[in-house]
């Protein structure tokens, strides 16, 4: 069972949930950008939530499906179509082997993730299939997709029984309601109070919460850059390198804010004002360059509560769709 | 025989996020300090606590990265509390830890030597360096290559190490425009630095020349050559030695 790449989409790469466990080696975490969307993706298909999966951003690729298998797609509105027919999201479709699989363009959204039941065959690079881009490891080869990359799958450990197939593909009635995973306003991201809060200027802090930042072009997996408000230290004090981490929002010299990512360096050095709380890093994923986010101030307390709350609502997600899916495997 | 523990009011414990802790051993580079940090991070990762996943030492701190999920299921199991904080759960858990260092131990150090062909087309900043200090490249070169170097922590890219005792007769400043890649190996000085390129990446040093040692090993475990602790020496090599070097490293 196997995807062909045709076109590769603008960047294309397998993700899991990250390497852990080598940070103090300057090894970076890597792993899906949207967590949650790539934890749904697998429940979908029946793998083990932390799967690698494909991470499809803005414009996606073209995949000939090569053998009939069970896929499903998350994350951002790419606009998803199979056989030229548009392809339902957040639930298992049941594709037929020769179909084409494609991305129209960019609805909502920044990053899709298409999974696989049984997953990728991909082998792990330090505990993880995660692709690190720029250390060139992990992944397909260590890098993006490209065109006429031929991705094997594993043999799903369920058995699909037999579909009842009227053209290229078929699903269930049922879906994810993303939703609730992701609301629809206008990204506010939460975050608790940054190491060198204290370092800035109380116009500074001011405007962190009450101005809106432009997410700039110059942004990818390691992080974005973002353009509002000047902000100002007290004092240039002198800060030694130190581990930065997911999320980590830090403040270089000229004042515009730098959110680092799933491919964050291990250590920076610039003061770091805030600290984007888990539970929200997703949302961040699919904010694209040219969209405006801003910032709300949380206690530690609730960033945990709000982290814990969303992981309830992953395992009962989790349960409810493999009750679901015990329709549709033979077992 | 009385063993001085480490003072627990010295450090400062504070969150970096909903998934980690930074803890605060002191101010600057020093090699007390590092000890500190050295000794507590052995002793976590010889004693793991339950939902321990990693820690990143640096020139001050040590940060503790956890999983919350992990640290609340495991407490939520011992008590049966549902009003759960996963940070004040691991900082308790920490605060203990810290009173049980032994501050008099000694550290060993490892002692890695790593060569290096200075000058010419693999270190093209040489010139510069020995201009900038009133010394000709040969006394630059002698200077680097005598020192000892204190690996205090690897970050910034994979394997790269952040090295103390640089003389001060080789400092040099940064250069004004970064160079758009700096080749992997690429040995170089910023300021009061020194340190080695594992990865092709852009940057500013002054590049005094090169080594055919591989510094990030992806497929080796730890997948870095240098340790947070090691005390890295520089020796020269000619070009001839350097390209026989380079030929070896590529068949293995």
């Amino acid at each position: 069972m196997s995807l062909r790449v045709i076109k590769p989409g603008l960047l294309t790469s397998i993700q899991d949930l990250g390497r852990k466990g080598f940070q103090q080696h300057g090894v970076i975490v890597s792993g899906a950008m949207d967590g949650y969307s790539l934890r749904i993706a697998n429940m979908l298909v029946g793998n083990e939530e932390g799967e690698a999966a494909l991470e499809i951003t803005l414009m996606g690729p073209t995949i000939k499906v090569e053998k009939n298998c069970l896929i499903s797609i998350t994350g951002g509105d790419l606009s998803p179509t199979i056989d030229s027919r548009i392809a339902p999201m957040w639930k298992p479709i049941y594709v037929k082997k020769g179909s084409i699989l494609r991305f129209e363009g960019c609805k909502s959204g920044c990053r899709a993730y298409l999974s696989v039941a049984g997953g990728f065959t991909i082998s792990e690079v330090m505990g993880s299939k995660s692709t690190y881009l720029r250390g060139g490891i992990g992944g397909y080869k260590g890098r993006a997709l490209r065109a006429d990359d031929l991705l094997e799958c594993n043999e799903s450990t369920r058995n699909l029984g037999e579909w009842e197939v009227k053209g290229s593909f078929a699903f269930p009635k049922w879906f994810v309601n993303n939703k609730e995973f992701f609301p629809d306003r206008k990204p506010s991201i939460r975050f608790i109070e940054g190491s060198q809060y204290e370092y800035f200027t109380n116009s500074s802090k001011d405007s962190f919460v009450e101005g809106s930042f432009k997410v700039s072009n110059q942004s990818d997996r390691m992080g974005y850059r973002i353009s509002g408000p000047k902000l100002e230290l007290q004092d240039n004090g002198n800060l030694l390198s130190e581990a930065v981490t997911n999320g980590s929002v830090q403040v270089p010299p000229d004042g515009n804010p730098i959110i680092l990512l799933a491919d964050s360096q291990t250590t920076g050095g610039y003061p770091k004002i805030a600290q984007v709380i888990t539970a929200d890093l997703p949302m961040i994923a699919q904010v694209k360059p040219g969209e405006s986010i801003q910032f709300s101030r949380v206690t530690l307390k609730e960033a945990e509560r709000l982290f814990l709350q969303k992981e309830l609502q992953l395992k009962e997600l989790q349960v409810s769709i493999s009750l679901a899916l015990k329709k549709w495997f033979v077992i | 025989m009385s063993e001085k523990l480490l003072n627990k009011t010295a450090c400062k414990l504070s969150p970096l996020g909903d998934s980690a802790i930074v803890i605060t051993f002191g101010n600057g580079m020093e090699y007390s300090i590092h000890k500190k940090i050295k000794l507590f991070l052995d002793s976590l990762e010889d004693e793991p606590f339950v939902g321990f996943i990693e820690c990143v030492p640096a020139f001050t701190n040590l940060t503790v990265f956890y999983d919350p999920l992990v640290i609340y299921k495991n407490q939520k199991q011992s008590n049966g509390m549902e009003d759960i904080s996963p940070y004040e759960v691991v900082r308790s858990i920490l605060d203990m830890k810290l009173q049980g260092i032994q501050e008099g131990k000694k550290l060993t150090h490892r002692t890695v030597s790593i060569p290096v062909c200075y000058g010419g087309e693999y270190g093209p900043d040489l010139e510069y360096v020995a201009r900038y200090n009133n010394l000709t490249t040969d006394e630059v070169i002698h200077i680097h290559s005598t020192g000892e170097y204190l690996a205090y922590m690897i970050g910034f890219a994979p394997g790269f190490p952040f090295l103390g005792g640089l003389s001060e007769e080789i400092a040099t400043p940064r250069r004004s425009s970064p160079r758009m890649t700096i080749p992997t190996g690429a040995v170089g000085i910023a300021g009061m630095q020194t340190g080695v390129y594992p990865i092709s990446t852009p940057g500013g040093w002054q590049l005094i020349g090169q080594t055919p040692t591989k510094l990030f090993l992806p497929n080796v475990n730890p997948p870095s050559l240098l340790q947070a602790g090691d005390i890295v020496k520089f020796h020269p090599v000619s070009n001839q030695e350097y390209e026989e070097m380079v030929l070896k490293e590529g068949l293995q």
